[in-house]
């Protein structure tokens, strides 16, 4: 089980990355997303892994799921959303300003045509 | 509570009130914030004023709180004889200072910003001075600096005020630091911040190894803040700044802070060879630089300025002189400097106010317009230059005795006397041009206005403060003898040598000093012009601001270069450097340890849902990454992965972050589609295939580093701390969902901060959309026109009928937060989700219409609830966020638990609701807005 965890962290680390180097707005959002996705489960993961354990304090628990890391993960969650919300208007406030969506605020569309190759 | 026990704080604080007071007085009437700047300067004399009679019986007042005693911080606050001294300078200049600026303003001037400036620096000022805890005295001492960098920059419009300001900051700012470490030294030595233990350890400190280079560092902070040599080159500078500024600050209080740091720490540092050498020798430079100097200046103020130098300069060679009845002289001279210059500046502000002008070569035959302020000016300057009868007299008189003394120490030390009549008779020849040269000398040459009389008002602040220069000087046994000796004692922490405050010593040195310095400075005078000349061709331009300068821009200059070979203006490119950085530090870390890279932990057993969850989260990862560019189908994928997220909480016995990952999950997929929509829809390729390359290369490294990361970490056993939250989850906080207790109760502080944060974002979002305009494109990227139909009837229908039932969910979920899963968090999330349906099925109108809260203020409430709990508990006597619960029974709900942490969490509730919906709602206005129908024909990329 814990090399599927580690699958996934690696996996959504990995495409985070490569969408933050891309060169528009857009998937760096959905990049960054990835990434926070990637270090919550990975912030996560650090309490180890339970299965079925109880969620609340319970007398007759044999044992619980390390609760520090969840409520770490938890704000992160919220704040992460903060975050992407801010970024992705701030991309909007970009491409009104700049006139584009390139992150560098470079306008690197070919004129004619629309989306090159895709 | 005795009331007076509080004084000292009250003292210093009050002018910070006042600070705000006069701002916001001022919005009403001008001249309400000069009023209130004066109210508020009176209230902290009168607070004073009680306190007094116990100073002059020798007490010293220790007002002393708590407050991080791990470091040695306590704030903590001391009224001696010193210290009342400077009290009351900085109170009663001030007050004049006050009534003087309400004159001098001109009716562009804003009268608010410069009171509130003045009364917060006047707070900062008496902090320094009232502080019995060296680190507290370092934070006033700081806030001097930057309110200093505020009253200089006042006229924000001229570039001078803003250089003078920048460098006056810069040298203040960077003495502050080496004070810092000089105090940090002390205390070290020490082992105490509190004045009365360092004053009561000199010998301690004098012995130690560190003695030198504490002594250096504190001595750094003080000659940066008392303008002396090499660091005097700011003060002229800083004359950019309004006058009554330059006469309350830059003559009669802030640079004395130094010299005030310097008598504090007295008996803490002084009567070693390196103390005499070091301040003694700045000082002399000083004294001499500066009186040299002032002569040839033109400019009023500039000659004030170089003359303030020259007289610090003498107070810090006094002190390094070291003996005690210097240091009584040095005392002495901090008063009547402190009287005599402010007149001056204020004369010279008068000048400048009703003539336009403060430049000596046009400014002649003054006294024809105003007799009345000439003869202020000619007493000013005379005490200025050590006429006898005036209080500048007995203080030099005393100097130079002192210097005679110094000097019999040793055949070099003979060069102490005649550089102190040196010094004499140039301050004469100064003090005579301001005077002979404004008010005698001819007529005026072009004024930009013609002269006049001065307001009433602005000219008896001067009539004040040369009223005392005359008192101290005729009678200074009556007048200042008793505060002179309370001062004394204090700086000297021990009975005051014996000391006459006589005006005739008889015939002896110090008086053939003052003749000679006289008879000197008028023969210096009579030949000035010789000297200009030789002044101009010479030394004029040799000026440290033009090292200063080469240093500044040497600095900025490597700034630029470093962020320049950093920074080439692409985010790709610093990610990149990022990336690759804390991968290598990673791998450094993994090589440099020769443990095995995985543990022994035993592993838990694959189990097939969970291999198809994972399988479902590898294809959807890989399906976003591969058709990023078709990004409607990347932000599905994404919400799949973010699915997947959550079961996997939930399955490891995660239930809170699964439902919070769940609700996130929804609201980031709609403000991601709401943004998409004035987006373009397509990523054009961009960059060549070797980028790509490069970007998946990079992207695979620190996947496979993150996996195994992971998994080192997953197979190693470890010892959790959360053990404590645990235990104490039901005794303590009462609540058995330990995660939420831990959000509202063990950590709460933390959880205060995120949601101001989240808040601060959801604001900053509503400024960015403010004015924004956006294509709103006609065809989606496939040419396909938008539907018309914006809010299908089956949606809103159901959707409608679905409200009640989520808002019912999350009041469940809040309620049941904090002994089962859930919280303030997600109920938060639940109710702004269901209020962000109606606003997506209904239209953003339809919904405004019928729910009429403004969410800037629910997000307000929310911080209000959150920080409210924490204060209610500090009022109580706990530490800030301390939560309490009990027990109730409620008819058919049964035994029901109210715990003061739910107050908290509402606050938390709030916020989230409000500034989530808040940054959907603007996202989804900008529909709304009026399109012009030429953006429309560009829209649609």
């Amino acid at each position: 089980m814990e090399f599927l965890i580690a699958l996934s962290v690696g996996v959504m680390t990995a495409s985070g990355v490569y969408l933050v180097l891309r060169a528009s707005t857009f998937p760096v959002v959905v990049g960054l997303t990835f990434l926070s996705y990637a270090v919550n489960v990975f912030l996560f993961a650090m309490g180890r892994l339970q299965v079925g354990m109880p969620a609340v304090v319970d007398p007759a628990a044999s044992g619980y799921s390390d609760p520090l890391p969840q409520a770490l993960v938890l704000t992160a969650i919220v704040i992460a959303f903060g975050m992407t919300a801010f970024v992705i208007v701030l991309a909007l406030k970009a491409r009104d300003v700049l006139g584009n969506d390139h992150v560098d605020g470079k306008d690197v569309t070919p004129p004619a045509g629309k989306g090159g190759d895709a | 509570m005795n009331l007076s026990n509080l004084a000292l704080p009250v003292i210093v604080l009050l002018p910070f009130a006042g600070a705000l007071l006069a701002a916001v007085s001022a919005r009403y009437h001008r001249v309400a914030s000069a009023w209130s700047a004066a109210l508020a300067a009176l209230a902290a004399l009168l607070a004073l004023a009680p306190l007094i009679p116990a100073v002059f019986g020798g007490e010293t007042l220790i007002q002393s709180w708590q407050w991080i005693p791990a470091i040695g911080l306590d704030f903590a606050f001391r009224l001696d004889g010193l210290s009342l001294l400077f009290t009351l300078m900085i109170l009663i200049i001030g007050l004049l200072v006050i009534l003087y600026a309400r004159y001098y303003l001109s009716a562009k001037d804003s009268m608010g910003r410069f009171f509130s400036y003045l009364l917060l620096f006047m707070g900062s000022m008496l902090g320094v001075v009232l502080s019995e805890n060296l680190l507290q005295l370092l934070i006033f001492w700081e806030l001097t600096s930057l309110s200093s960098f505020l009253l200089i920059s006042y006229w924000q419009h001229r570039e001078d005020a803003r250089h003078g300001a920048r460098m006056a900051l810069a040298i203040t700012g960077m003495g502050g630091l080496a004070l810092l470490g000089g105090v940090l030294l002390l205390g070290e030595i020490v082992g105490s911040y509190n004045l009365t233990d360092v004053l009561a350890a000199g010998d301690q400190i004098r012995a130690h190894e560190w003695y030198l280079p504490a002594l250096i560092l504190v001595l750094l902070g003080v000659f940066t803040k008392s303008a002396q040599f090499p660091f005097h080159f700011w003060l002229p500078h800083a004359m950019a700044a309004p006058t009554p500024v330059s006469a309350y600050l830059h003559s009669a209080t802030m640079v004395k802070a130094g010299i005030f740091l310097l008598a504090r720490l007295f008996p803490a540092l002084s009567g070693t060879e390196e103390w005499l050498w070091i301040v003694g020798t700045a000082g002399m430079i000083t004294l001499l630089l500066g009186a040299l100097t002032a002569l040839f200046k033109h400019d009023l103020k500039g000659l004030l300025a170089y003359s303030t130098i020259s007289h610090l300069g003498l107070i810090t060679l006094l002190f390094g002189l070291g003996t005690k009845l210097a240091a009584v002289a040095a005392i002495f001279h901090i008063i009547n400097h402190a009287t005599f210059k402010a007149s001056l500046f204020m004369v010279a502000g008068i000048i400048d106010h009703e003539t336009g002008s403060r430049d000596m070569r046009k400014l002649n035959g003054m006294i024809k317009y105003m007799p009345h302020v000439a003869v202020l000016a000619m007493i000013a300057a005379a005490a200025m230059a050590g006429v006898p009868l005036l209080n500048g007299f007995l203080s030099k008189e005393m100097f130079f005795d002192q210097a005679v003394v110094a000097g019999r120490t040793s055949d070099w030390a003979l060069v102490i006397p005649i550089l102190a009549t040196l010094a004499g008779i140039f301050s004469v020849a100064y003090s005579l041009r301001f005077i002979h040269d404004v008010f005698f000398n001819g007529e005026p040459i072009d004024l930009p206005r013609e002269p006049h009389a001065p307001p009433l008002y602005m000219r008896i602040p001067v009539d004040f403060l040369v009223v005392i220069c005359l008192g101290v000087g005729i009678l200074p046994a009556i007048t200042v003898g008793p505060m002179l000796a309370v001062a004394v004692e204090a700086t000297l922490q021990a009975k005051p040598p014996y000391y006459s405050l006589a005006l005739w010593h008889g015939l002896n040195a110090p008086l053939l000093m003052s003749v000679l310095a006289l008879l000197g400075g008028i023969l210096v005078y009579v030949f000035r012009r010789r000297l200009f000349d030789l002044y101009e061709k010479r030394v004029e331009h040799l000026d440290a601001r033009i090292i200063y300068n080469g240093i500044l821009n040497g600095l900025l200059g490597l700034a630029g270069f470093i962020t320049r070979r950093f920074d080439r203006g692409s985010l790709q490119n610093m990610l990149v450097w990022i990336i690759a950085a804390a991968m290598l530090i990673s791998v450094a870390g993994f090589v440099s340890r020769d443990a095995p890279l995985f543990g022994l932990r035993e592993l838990m057993d694959f189990d097939p849902v969970a291999l198809f969850a994972v399988s479902g989260l590898v294809f959807a990862s890989l399906v976003t990454v591969v058709y990023h560019r078709y990004r409607m189908i990347s932000l599905i994928m994404l919400g799949v992965v973010g699915l997947v997220v959550s079961l996997g909480f939930a399955k490891f016995s995660a239930p809170d972050l699964a439902l919070t990952q769940l609700s996130v999950e929804i609201v980031t997929v709609v403000l991601l589609m709401l943004a998409l929509y004035f987006l373009p829809q397509y990523t054009p390729m961009v960059g060549s295939r070797m980028r790509h390359l490069r970007d998946i290369l990079w992207a695979t490294a620190a996947g496979l580093g993150a996996a195994v990361l992971t998994l080192t970490v997953l197979t190693r056993d470890m010892v959790p701390i959360s053990g404590f939250f645990i235990e104490n989850s039901v005794p303590g906080g009462g609540g058995t969902n330990v995660v939420n207790v831990i959000l509202v109760d063990f950590r709460g502080f933390d959880t205060l901060g995120e949601i101001v944060v989240l808040g601060l974002a959801g604001l900053g979002i509503v400024a960015l959309l403010h004015n924004i305009r956006l294509y709103a494109p006609l065809q989606d990227s496939e040419n396909r026109p938008w539907t018309t139909d914006s809010h299908p009837p089956i949606l809103q229908s159901l959707s409608r009928l679905l409200f009640p039932f989520m808002l019912m969910i999350a009041v469940f979920i809040f309620l049941r937060g904090h002994n089962l899963p859930g919280g303030g968090f997600i109920a938060g999330l639940i109710a702004a989700l269901a209020i962000i349906l109606q606003n997506l099925s209904n239209g953003i109108v339809w919904t405004a219409k019928r729910l009429k809260a403004d969410m800037h203020q629910v997000i307000a409430a929310g911080l209000f609830f959150a920080i409210g709990t924490g204060l209610v508990a500090m009022t109580l006597g706990y530490p800030f966020l301390t939560s309490t619960f009990t027990y109730l029974y409620w008819p058919v709900v049964g035994k029901f638990e109210v715990a003061s942490a739910m107050m908290f969490d509402l606050g938390v509730f709030l916020v989230v609701v409000g500034a989530t919906v808040m940054i959907l709602v603007q996202l989804g206005k900008l529909n709304y807005l009026p399109v012009t129908p030429r953006l429309r024909s560009e829209g649609g990329v």
